[in-house]
């Protein structure tokens, strides 16, 4: 095994991973936030855009929207982002998890809003807070505090699937460890290696995040 | 125990025992039967189109069959994608397999060869009107695709330093990339380049370079020891080239893109080991 | 519907013109970003009608898509089965008064959870070639099956272990005042209404094994994407060929979603459990599990 460590740069892939996963987590906030925003605003068409992105995203693989967009939207439709096709596929990467984990987000904010029993909106109004004051300042804390757990799962899935990128070559320790074992044998220590790697990744994010909600549940 | 669990342990064990008795066992070759492995996604080369199975492999890989024993229809054709050559021949799956399998050292120790029956070489595919690249040295600026994990990939990394390669799942992928426009060059054999020319919905729009710069030997694998196929598959590949099949399954199935087979063809079968 | 009514007013006068503007700007933008969509394949020849005329011919359903979702039906189905029992067996083991078999079964259903299903697939099946137990052409559905099985077998487990810990306490206590034993009591009172109870999510993750499915391209698994690849590569029409796969993929989920739901509200009126019915995944799952579970669509929802 010591070889294996000094012939390859395991550090580096797993680098990858973490940058794959921060930059797709914000994307998917961003993006599963305004999605969120169309399914529960009331404007039948913003609606209807919401549910539909949900519904196509939610139930596609992510191994066929990652295979699609290299291909599909990068080549056949011209839209590149840079010349090198190292860079082109990490960010075409980062565009498509974002993409996915974004319709699970604004089902997680979706069900932070559904944790919030009705009468807190007419209890806010009846004391006279505006619609802006009443958002701001009673529903969307409860909101955010009743999809922390929901947002977490979503979070440590897309650390897991950051490995998806390896259909589109992008160096990650997916991708890393398929050229390990092709090259060398294909033994469990190099498995162990990226399995515990992973477990790492993972395990203190979910810790973390349920220890989080349960700290900033909203007490009823 | 309750009858779920019982309807489950039941279940686990016959899925455990089915899958036991397809044990790898050498099945013993049977030569009117033969069992053979192609690609299946190969234009030009092996390629299931409907029912039907197409291809340089495809002829030459029904003549040795003809010559051993097995008429086209007693062929059961098996699809060998590239990592799983070895495994399907030591396993005793197929008896041969002729899928663009190049003759590497690192290869002969798992399988034996017989053959070569076509040397090709790794070549540069453009579109037809791109007059700025000629040779594998005018990479520089421009955009080359492979497929993930290939020789041919690996073999450009080492020749031109630096380039620009982007990888992807299969040869189709890259080449309807280049159709549009958005990469400049694919690199492979030039048999399989040829293939995908020589494409009914790609004629006319893509062209070789034609210089290769590399030599595949492809040979047809079988099971590591087998002497005795082993030969009469050297006796079958001899008498392909020399009665001119060979040159008649080249021309019907590369003929359509202006494929010349480069240096060394017809190639002489080298002796079993 | 309670979120609008959590949100929002009923809307005013100058309310519902804010809305008839802003339903006439995102209808607009849909159709710009459809339009140039389309038009920008048309312009590099993806709308060929010799493109997506395969697709109504019988031989490519019947040599390339047809098989390839009879790959991906197997491949679900044999996992989730499989899943399921395994997973039965790590919840009660989980949930066993053993202190080793507590830990023990702790520790597989955690590790199993957090390591990517593509680095199990990938490294059973060169782990399977290498090792040469099987015939070949099993090698790819083993390493597909096993490693669907491990990673649901343990997002089971968890579903078991949080439908017994959602049944009231009652029950627990009811068993054992009749004299039965702790283990009794988990197996003949609160295993049957905890497993009726989380059928909708059950269902829900068939559609994450069908959808993991298809990481099975990545090590030659004959599955719907990898047949379609060789469909592209017949035809000459790849990027049709992943978008009809893409729709077959939607519908089969899509479907699944729907009977999780269906299933979810004739259980609720049934009353055949005293376990709530839901299919969102409830927080003992979410320590960490992965979309999919996350599923909001309540009776009551639209």
């Amino acid at each position: 095994m010591g070889d294996i460590l000094a012939k390859y740069n395991i550090w580096a892939g797993f680098l990858v991973t973490i940058e794959l996963a921060v930059l797709s987590a914000l994307g998917a906030l961003i993006i599963g936030t305004m999605v969120a925003i169309c399914r529960v605003s009331p404007v039948r068409v913003l609606q209807l855009i919401g549910t539909s992105y949900v519904n196509i995203v939610r139930n596609t693989p992510l191994t066929v929207l990652m295979v699609m967009s290299i291909l599909g939207v990068s080549f056949i439709l011209g839209l590149s982002w840079s010349n090198d096709a190292k860079t082109n596929a990490f960010i075409w990467a980062v565009i498509v998890l974002s993409i996915y984990h974004a319709a699970f987000i604004c089902e997680a904010l979706r069900s932070g809003v559904n944790t919030i029993p009705a009468g807190q909106a007419e209890a806010a109004r009846s004391i006279g807070l505006t619609f802006q004051q009443s958002l701001t300042e009673v529903l969307l804390p409860q909101a955010f505090r009743g999809s922390i757990a929901p947002l977490g799962s979503t979070m440590i899935a897309l650390v897991k699937n950051t490995t998806v990128a390896a259909v589109i070559g992008v160096p990650e320790a997916a991708n890393l460890m398929a050229t390990i074992i092709e090259n060398e044998t294909g033994s469990l220590v190099v498995f162990g290696l990226f399995a515990i790697g992973f477990v790492i990744l993972t395990l203190p994010l979910g810790i973390w995040f349920t220890h989080l909600s349960q700290r900033l549940a909203v007490k009823r | 125990m309750s009858l779920k669990l019982k309807i489950g342990a039941a279940l686990a064990a016959a899925t455990l025992a089915l899958s036991m008795s397809a044990c790898a066992g050498g099945s013993s070759t049977n030569l009117q039967a033969l069992k053979i492995g192609i690609k299946f996604d190969q234009p030009g080369l092996g390629l299931k189109e409907g029912d039907k199975y197409t291809g340089l492999d495809v002829d030459v890989a029904t003549y040795i069959a003809g010559k051993l024993g097995t008429t086209p229809e007693k062929i059961t054709w098996i699809q060998a994608p590239s990592a799983q050559r070895e495994t399907l021949i030591s396993s005793g799956q197929v008896d041969l397999v002729v899928a663009t399998y190049s003759i590497t050292d690192a290869r002969k120790e798992k399988v034996s060869f017989a053959g070569p029956y076509f040397i090709a070489g790794q070549d540069l595919l453009v579109r037809a009107d791109d007059k700025s690249i000629t040779s594998v040295d005018s990479l520089a600026n421009k955009k080359l695709c492979s497929v993930t994990g290939s020789t041919s990939a690996q073999k450009i990394k080492d020749k031109v330093p630096n380039v620009n390669l982007q990888e992807f799942g299969t040869y189709s992928e890259c080449v309807a990339a280049l159709a549009a426009g958005t990469i400049d060059a694919l690199t492979t054999d030039n048999t399989i380049l040829a293939g995908y020319a020589a494409q009914p919905q790609y004629k006319g729009k893509l062209k070789l370079i034609g210089q290769p710069f590399s030599t595949e030997n492809y040979g047809v694998g079988l099971m590591k020891g087998n002497t005795d196929l082993c030969n009469k598959v050297t006796d079958a590949i001899k008498s392909l080239i020399s009665d001119g099949s060979w040159q008649k399954a080249v021309d019907a199935n590369l003929g359509p893109a202006d494929f010349k087979p480069g240096p060394g063809n017809p190639p002489t079968p080298a002796a079993c080991s | 519907m309670s979120a609008q009514a959590v949100l929002f007013d009923a809307p005013g006068p100058r309310a519902r013109q804010r809305h008839r503007i802003l339903t006439i700007v995102g209808s607009v933008i849909i159709a710009a970003v459809i339009g140039l969509v389309l038009w920008q394949l048309g312009v590099k020849g993806q709308l060929d009608p010799a493109k997506w005329a395969p697709f109504l011919t019988p031989s490519a359903w019947v040599n390339y898509l047809i098989p390839g979702l009879i790959g991906t039906a197997i491949a679900a189905v044999l996992s989730v089965i499989l899943a399921g029992i395994l997973g039965l067996l790590l919840g009660v083991g989980r949930l066993s008064h053993n202190r080793l078999s507590r830990t023990i079964c702790g520790v597989l259903v955690e590790f199993f959870r957090a390591v990517p299903v593509l680095i199990m697939m990938i490294f059973l099946f060169n782990a399977l070639q290498l090792l040469r137990w099987f015939r070949n052409d099993i090698n790819p559905l083993l390493a597909v099956v096993v490693a669907l099985t491990l990673y649901n077998g343990a997002v089971i487990a968890e579903l078991v272990r949080s439908g017994v810990y959602s049944l009231p306490k009652g029950q627990s206590e009811a068993g054992l005042s009749i004299g039965l034993t702790s283990g009794q009591t988990l197996r003949s009172i609160q295993l049957p209404q905890a497993l009726v109870a989380m059928l909708p999510a059950l269902i829900g993750q068939l559609v994450v094994v069908v959808k993991d499915s298809a990481l099975g391209y990545t090590i030659t698994y004959l599955e719907l994407l990898t047949w379609s690849k060789t469909l592209g590569s017949a035809f000459a029409n790849t990027v049709p060929a992943y978008l009809v796969a893409a729709t077959l993929f939607i519908l089969i989920n899509w479907s699944l979603t729907r009977l999780a739901s269906a299933v979810q509200l004739r259980l609720k009126r049934g009353g055949r459990t005293a376990a709530p019915v839901t299919n969102t995944l409830p927080n003992i799952v979410q320590g960490h599990a992965e979309p999919g579970d996350v599923t909001t669509e309540d009776a009551t929802a639209k």
